[in-house]
């Protein structure tokens, strides 16, 4: 995906130290989906899933990289930071499991349903992490 | 029901454009968990929120609700007034507690 050369690629940085423009990127990427004329449902579902992962980004490690890449068959969204990493994915998949701490829960989040958002509303979801390193979701739309 | 009809049962102060107030919505979520709102939400209902910050806009956004009511008398800043009519999404501030108000809405016919 990422090695076709033929795919579009749109690059956002996500601020880890500003929870209130935390989701800028999902707004954008919302809003140039809907340009480029996708279905409504299939935008819903990228811009769902991509907001938890930004949202992730913000609130469990220090902001990171948000990537897109548009194929004709396939939307595919990277989200790369260098945070504290996932010891348990398993666990961290689970519906209900989640390690905020209450000022987070005070914002409306930290519910642990967010991973488990992307999963449902994703075609693939890969989640490749290393704790002291960082995390990398790479979620896949099929648009075909 | 619409967005009208809607602010007068919880008595609600209106921030919407007026071509907003005759869409007709189709159902209702309400919660304070922002990422509950995500797995549950629908295009074209209305979110119910004791919360108040820029991301009950944004996750409205995302999932294409078209209002959100704040309950429990909570004023919104002008900043997220702003992004909610920068996004078409109708804001209403009711005095009602979350259960009042969602009572109000079933009384009124949203029944999902
Ligand atoms: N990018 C990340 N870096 C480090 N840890 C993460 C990251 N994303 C998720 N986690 C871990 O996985 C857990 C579950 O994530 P998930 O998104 O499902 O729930 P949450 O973010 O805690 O709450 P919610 O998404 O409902 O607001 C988190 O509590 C956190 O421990
Ligand atoms: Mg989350």
């Amino acid at each position: 995906m990422t090695e076709d050369s033929n795919a579009l690629h749109f690059h956002y940085d996500v601020d880890g130290n500003n929870f209130t423009s935390a989701g800028e990127a999902s707004v954008q990427v919302k809003r140039m989906l809907r340009q480029m004329g996708y279905h409504p449902d299939l935008i819903r579902r990228i811009s769902v899933a991509m907001y938890e992962g930004e949202i992730n980004m913000v609130i469990h490690a220090k902001g990171g990289d948000a990537d897109v890449y548009v194929t004709p068959d396939c939307i595919t969204v990277i989200l790369k930071d260098v945070g504290p990493g996932i010891k348990d994915v398993n666990l961290a998949m689970q519906e209900g499991y989640s390690t905020a701490p209450d000022n987070i829960r005070s914002l409306g989040f930290g519910a642990g349903m967010g991973l488990p958002n992307m999963k449902r509303y994703s075609d693939e979801l890969i989640i490749d992490s290393v704790v002291g390193v960082g995390t990398t979701i790479t979620m896949k739309f099929k648009s075909a | 029901m619409t967005i009208r009809e809607i602010a007068e049962r919880i008595d609600a102060v209106v921030y919407a454009e007026p071509e907003q107030m005759d869409e007709d919505l189709s159902g209702a979520f309400a919660s304070d968990m922002m990422s509950d709102v995500l797995a549950f939400g629908e295009g074209h209902a209305v979110l119910v929120t004791g919360l108040l910050n820029p991301q009950i806009v944004r996750t409205a956004h995302m999932l294409d609700m078209s209002c959100i009511i704040v309950v429990r008398g909570k004023v919104a800043s002008e900043e997220i007034k702003q992004l909610a009519a920068s996004n078409e999404i109708a804001m209403l501030e009711t005095k009602m507690t979350m259960f009042e108000t969602c009572g109000k809405l079933y009384e009124g016919g949203l029944r999902k």
